[in-house]
């Protein structure tokens, strides 16, 4: 039984790092869409655009991020695999789950929202601040997620 | 992801919108003394290309090609805008079956710039061979060179094909799934039935001919415009006032050119929300109609110019802009 234990933790890190990673891509990817139509007209734009574009990349890092402490704080880093029991190990893919989903969702909408505020510096340069704003906001989500995850994942003993 | 197919063609719009004449502009084209002025004054903004030189009509023929040609690079599906197309390729049905019922070659009638060119349509109707068209056309061709043949009128073999044209309109935006190309098709038609009853009234057609000549809409009653027209010009701008085009209303009190004018700026206030759009082909529509808009305006002044016009007769014709 100790075996699947490890299984249901292992589990959880792949869960945060591959909802949230694939969010990340999809956002960054819609962005990245938005960003090249922009830069075909205007490529003095190019700068400014990336930096929108990186926005919804952030939920993969997150994700990441929750991922290296499940591993480490499994063992699979440190060269010793913990003993967990089934419900150690089920507690840590509860823990991973936050970040996991709202890294999935959050950086899929953050990515349409950086499309929507590309749209602004294109045609308002002189407004990229307030451009910046509307996406970061999506972020905070994302960042609640990811305390939530940081604090179950840590306070879980093994 | 289906609904963020363009994301990067409305991207692309947006970084083009920065470059559509604002009413500003316009204003300060009025405000130059002559037409050989306001091409410069274009030109400098970018229109026309080397070849067209200061040629007035070879600068704004180039702009309607660069605007197809930005729209053709972008867009992820051209079918979407079969609507727009089908004005252009029964016109040159029309043409074409007039030409070839009155062996007549008159230069420079077609356009080229659609699904069908001119030639290939002057081939097809020469050798009868319908089938070649797309959709509903091949009928439509049969019927207007039998209509044209047997009664040698000019003008029911127009309103046949006019007709087929609206309702072709009207059925590809129906079919392209985009609510907004839904909107832009029944505000076409829409507009169309409305000329049809005001300039019926003036030349006194029956109902029967108003009947043949309107393709129904969803927007208007084509019944009760009828009866309108009918009844008289009033009679017509008071239906309107009871309708979404309300504003056509007044426009018709004033003038003929003021409601052409109402009829271009309705079309334009359909279109300006989707400037906030994102997803969705309506920037890429909104762009289009901005761009045929922005044209027929300069044109509208070049020729003021050209004619000697004063600048409140051109005001007067002036379209309001998109951005």
């Amino acid at each position: 039984m100790s075996e699947l234990g490890i299984v249901y933790a292992l589990l959880g890190a792949a869960v945060a790092v591959l909802l949230s990673g694939t969010g990340s891509a999809i956002g960054v990817g819609i962005a990245g869409q938005a960003a090249a139509g922009v830069v075909t007209e205007d490529p003095g734009k190019f700068a400014k655009v990336l930096i929108i574009q990186l926005l919804p990349g952030t939920q993969g890092l997150y994700g990441l991020l929750i991922g290296f402490i499940t591993l480490s704080k499994i063992g699979v880093l440190g060269g010793g695999l913990a003993d967990l029991s089934v419900q150690t190990g089920l507690l840590i893919l509860a823990a991973c789950l936050p970040i996991g989903v709202v890294g999935l969702l959050s950086a899929i909408a953050q990515g349409k929202t950086a499309a929507a505020s590309i749209g602004i510096v294109a045609k308002k340069p002189d407004q990229f601040g307030k451009a910046m704003l509307f996406p970061a906001m999506v972020e905070t989500y994302a960042i609640l997620a990811l305390l939530i995850s940081f604090l179950a994942v840590s306070g879980i003993q093994v | 992801m289906s609904n963020t197919k363009y994301t990067y063609a409305v991207a692309r719009i947006r970084a083009l919108e920065v470059s559509l004449f604002s009413n500003a502009f316009i204003e300060q084209l009025l405000s130059l003394q002559t037409a050989e002025q306001v091409i410069q004054a274009v030109i400098e903004k970018g229109w026309g290309d080397v070849a067209a030189q200061s040629d007035a009509e070879a600068v704004l023929a180039r702009e309607e090609e660069k605007t197809w040609e930005v729209i053709r690079d972008v867009a992820p599906d051209m079918s979407v805008f079969d609507v727009l197309s089908y004005p252009r390729l029964y016109h040159n049905l029309k043409a074409a079956v007039k030409a070839v019922c009155t062996q007549s070659h008159t230069p420079n009638i077609f356009y080229d710039d659609c699904p069908v060119s001119g030639e290939e349509m002057l081939k097809i109707i020469e050798a009868r061979e319908f089938s070649k068209l797309p959709g509903d056309m091949g009928r439509i061709a049969q019927e207007a060179m039998d209509i044209l043949l047997h009664t040698g009128d000019g003008q029911l073999c127009d309103i046949c094909i006019d007709r087929a044209a609206l309702e072709a309109v009207l059925a590809a935006g129906r079919k392209s799934g985009e609510p907004i190309m839904e909107n832009y098709a029944d505000t076409t038609v829409a507009i169309a039935d409305i000329k049809i009853a005001v300039r019926s009234q003036k030349t006194g057609k029956t109902a029967d001919f108003m009947r043949s000549a309107m393709a129904d809409c969803d927007s208007l009653n084509t019944d009760q415009l009828i009866r309108a027209a009918l009844a008289g010009a009033e009679e017509i701008a008071q239906y309107l006032e009871g309708t979404s085009y309300a504003g056509g209303a007044d426009a018709l009190r004033e003038s003929p050119s003021a409601f052409e004018r109402w009829c271009d700026n309705r079309m334009i206030e359909t279109m300006k929300p989707q400037k906030y759009e994102t997803f969705s082909v309506g920037p890429l529509l909104g762009y289009l109609i901005a761009r045929e808009n922005e044209i027929k305006t300069v044109r509208i002044i070049l020729t003021g110019k050209q004619n000697g016009f004063s600048e409140d007769a051109i005001r007067e014709r002036i379209r309001e802009m998109y951005v």
